[in-house]
């Protein structure tokens, strides 16, 4: 039986996993896809007409680096063509002022640039290059161009006690929007969790800052929060639902329902060189398996919050109890949530300290 | 179908929330938009209209979809 399937509402179409950045949260999965596989330009330009025609209304552009593609300007002005919304998800390097404007006259709608903390030395630690000074001034060339800005920083352990200054940096810039994303355990950020998982005073403490922010900043500056889910007592709802409302595509082709997936075994994945996008979403196994109600279990199924968190994340269930059908160890229900008590535990320990440099897994790059 | 975008987030408009956001495109005033939705509308009470129009775009403000500018150098530019 083939369960119905919604209007997807964004494709996020990952364009290559080549990147100048070597983040130790990266979603990227631990295998990188190789450059030889990219889809080329005139690919890219028939899934953006696709995902049109299946009702798409944004694209995310996004990687790895999106600027590490050669044809950036050809695959923003293919998406703005077919009318869909174009969003640039960018470390913001390769990029001169020229290639700037170019985005913009090409028809970029949105840029969002990372940051991965508010002062040199420790963005760059988490970077693993010098990346935070080019960042500063793409933040500056942004103030004259017209196009949607969001800043994004992805907190941990390392940085969370540095949101105030984040704030400032935000504040001083023509950001309509700011992104606190803790981050989500998957990829390599799953390889480095012991140091990217804040304590709970931590997190306490930047609740509250940002609560006050939300309100001082409103009508001027959008602030979101993303909350590290281990901490939660429910799951999230994960990418909205499974194949519910967005699709991911990797560099080479593979539709995803989200970022990880890959991880689950015995998941097979159709690649856009041999179906059409609307048929990968509506009927595809990978997409099949975990939309709607049927595949829960208990507690998920009796459950009234089903229809809000959707039965929490199939990926973290996998990295965290083995199996990709589990009740999400986050939920407080959970037959195996007392694992990531002892994950928090161990974040909240007396030996859990701080301030020393780690020793990070650092991303590599692709062939 | 007209749709509002913004960063990660679309409004699909119709009916009043069309009407209203066609009329802010840097030119009219508030009081203008008020005044020509009360006239569209006018089978409801006028103070109705109003109240829900201003919900409206304080709502959209709110969410940076659109900018309040008393400057009529500033009119038509800059809205995210």
């Amino acid at each position: 039986m083939t369960i119905a399937a919604q209007t997807p509402l964004a494709l996020i179409a990952e364009l290559t996993h080549r990147c100048p950045l070597h983040c130790v949260y990266c979603s990227n999965p631990l295998e990188l896809g190789r450059r030889a596989d990219e889809l080329t330009t005139e690919v890219w330009s028939r899934v953006f007409r696709e995902a049109v025609e299946a009702g798409v209304l944004q694209v995310d552009f996004t990687g790895g680096e999106p600027l590490a593609r050669p044809d950036i300007l050809d695959l923003v002005r293919a998406a703005r063509e077919t009318g869909l919304y174009v969003n640039l998800i960018t470390s913001g390097m390769p990029l001169d002022e020229a290639r700037l404007d170019q985005l913009v006259q090409a028809g970029l709608d949105h840029i969002q640039l990372s940051f991965q903390g508010a002062s040199e030395e420790p963005a760059n630690e988490i970077a693993g290059t010098k990346a935070h000074a080019n960042k500063l001034r793409v933040l500056d060339w942004l103030k004259t161009r017209r196009l949607a800005v969001t800043l994004n920083f992805v907190i941990h352990r390392r940085n969370i006690d540095q949101l105030a200054e984040m704030l400032a940096l935000a504040e001083s810039s023509c950001a309509g929007r700011i992104e606190f994303a803790n981050v989500q355990y998957y990829g390599w950020a799953f390889a480095n969790r012991k140091n990217l998982l804040p304590t709970r005073q931590q997190l306490d403490r930047s609740v509250e800052l940002l609560k006050r922010a939300e309100e001082r900043l409103r009508g001027r500056i959008n602030v979101e929060f993303v909350v590290p889910d281990y901490y939660a007592t429910y799951p999230k709802a994960c990418m909205g639902g499974w194949g519910r409302k967005m699709m991911l595509v990797t560099p080479s082709g593979d539709v995803l329902p989200c970022h990880a997936a890959q991880v689950i075994p015995n998941l097979h994945f159709d690649n856009l060189k041999n179906r059409s996008l609307r048929e990968i979403w509506e009927k595809s196994e990978a997409f099949q398996k975990f939309r709607g109600e049927e595949w829960m279990p208990e507690p998920c199924k009796s459950c009234d919050r089903r229809t809000r968190d959707f039965g929490g994340c199939r990926c973290q269930a996998f990295l965290l109890t083995g199996d990709a059908e589990a009740t999400d160890p986050v939920c407080f229900l959970a037959p195996r949530r007392p694992e990531v008590d002892a994950i928090v535990a161990a974040a909240n320990g007396p030996s859990a300290e701080v301030l020393v440099k780690p020793s990070w897994l650092y991303r590599s790059n692709p062939a | 179908m007209r749709v509002l975008h913004m960063p990660e987030r679309a409004l699909r408009l119709n009916g009043p929330s069309l009407e209203i956001i066609e009329r802010c495109d840097g030119q009219r005033t508030v009081k203008e938009i008020i005044s020509e939705l009360q006239k569209l509308y006018s089978k409801a009470e006028p103070k109705k209209v109003e109240e829900d129009i201003l919900g409206y775009l304080a709502r959209l403000h709110d969410q940076r979809a659109l900018d309040f500018t008393s400057d009529p150098a500033d009119r038509g530019d800059r809205a995210q």
